[in-house]
């Protein structure tokens, strides 16, 4: 679905670029993340991914990409490697990826669904995470199953607390070396609760429950796009949710938009402002590909924005890390 | 018009303020506090607050509150628990009341 299209015809929805005062907002502020999505493949088939990711997916990034990936990065000396999905693990490369990554850069993150890990083949994986010390961002979209399976799908939340508790034994969430996050989702067409308030209370029920430990939970306004942005859009919830997110534009989250410090890497290597413009196809404003950059020195760009970015400026804000609010 | 209750209306209710502005400024910073965070959390208030539309049966205060909640991380099953709690005191005001009845009966019969 062309959710631009649908963007288009909101006539009560001013553009997203009428509300930015200051034209140094709308342009880059220094590249700290250098976010890579390793293909849409993956085990599962979430009713809320923007990227639409599932099983049937063929888009894989190639060893060939990965490698101006690293190059890139190797150049600019990113403080943050951010690795998505999809199922990341399921990139054929991925391992040996990783590894690559943790060798130019300290601070390497994997956002993982958890639930790959107890597939065959993917079973070591937690290990390979210990080892390689890298930071892991998990989905869980509640602390009641209902919830989680209802948008994850069946078992998910009891093979979910399984991995969790694999993970904790070894070390994520107690070692300082191994941080254990959690991503919290809304199930539907509203906002995200308080994140410390929400993160208090996943750590006292997971604790209490079944003993679960983890170091923060970042809270993220579903955007309207891919799957969520159908559901919007066939439950007649577009125009509504749209305008709740406008009227809860909050200028104050404006400097700290994720898009002002991040390039993300498609699969294929096309470039994006962030991962909601590739679900979007906003390629960055010059059409360049990270084959175009990795040899050359940063330069501010002009970031891409439509309607859908009001997610990222509603009431606290939102990012890939949480809430953004100055 | 088709019906009384418009759910557009609900973006109207500060329209109340435009006659009695003080009256409404004064509304609005008693309802605020209220509903914020104090001895209950603003979640345990909103709880209430779903329980009483429910009681008091209006469809604005249950569309706005079944939204706010939702916003908090309330789920369905702790919501539904609220109205129960609104749904047994009624049940249980109304029963309690027949001692009235009771009382007139006593007091009428031979």
């Amino acid at each position: 679905m062309d959710m631009r299209e649908k963007f288009s015809e909101l006539n009560n929805i001013p553009d997203f670029e009428s509300k930015i005062k200051d034209p140094a907002i709308a342009m880059t502020a220094g590249m700290n993340v250098l976010q890579i999505n390793v293909g849409r493949l993956c085990n599962l088939a979430c009713k809320h991914c923007h990227v639409e990711a599932g099983p049937n997916r063929t888009e894989i990034m190639s060893r060939e990409v990965m490698e101006a990936c690293l190059k890139l990065c190797s150049n600019w000396g990113f403080e943050t490697v951010d690795i998505t999905g999809g199922a990341p693990e399921m990139n054929p490369n991925f391992r040996w990826f990783v590894e690559e990554c943790c060798k130019l850069c300290s601070h390497v993150i994997v956002r993982s669904n958890m639930v790959i890990m107890l597939e065959d083949g993917y079973k070591d994986i937690p290990e390979f995470y210990a080892k390689n010390k890298v930071e892991l961002f998990v989905s869980l979209p509640h602390y009641k199953a209902k919830k989680t399976n209802r948008q994850r799908g069946d078992m998910v939340f009891e093979r979910s607390i399984e991995v969790l508790k694999k993970l904790n034994s070894i070390g994520y969430g107690k070692d300082p070396d191994l941080v254990l996050n959690m991503v919290y989702n809304p199930s539907g067409a509203f906002f995200p609760p308080d994140q410390t308030t929400m993160e208090n209370e996943y750590k006292e029920i997971l604790g209490r429950e079944y003993g679960i430990v983890f170091n923060n939970l970042f809270c993220i306004t579903n955007n309207p796009m891919g799957r969520f942005g159908a559901f919007l859009v066939s439950s007649g919830n577009l125009e509504g949710y749209m305008k709740k997110l406008y009227d809860a534009f909050n200028p104050a989250t404006l400097e700290n938009m994720m898009c002002r410090y991040q390039v993300s890497v498609a699969w294929d290597g096309t470039l994006y402002d962030c991962d909601f413009n590739q679900a979007a196809d906003m390629k960055i404003s010059n059409g360049e590909t990270v084959f175009d950059i990795a040899d050359k020195p940063y330069e501010p760009r002009k970031i891409c924005f439509d309607k859908h970015c009001y997610a990222c400026t509603a009431g606290a804000g939102s990012s890939c890390g949480g809430t953004t609010e100055a | 018009m088709n019906t009384y209750y418009n759910p557009d209306d609900l973006a109207k209710f500060s329209t109340m303020g435009e006659e009695a502005s003080a009256l409404w400024d004064a509304f609005m910073a008693y309802y605020g506090p209220v509903m914020a965070d104090g001895a209950l959390t603003a979640r345990e208030k909103a709880l209430i607050a779903l329980a009483i539309s429910h009681s008091e049966m209006c469809p604005y205060c249950i569309d706005s509150y079944t939204q706010t909640l939702l916003s908090m991380g309330v789920d369905e099953e702790e919501m539904t628990e609220a109205i129960h709690v609104a749904a047994a005191m009624k049940a249980g005001i109304t029963l309690v009341h027949g001692v009235q009845m009771k009382n007139v009966v006593d007091k009428l019969e031979q």
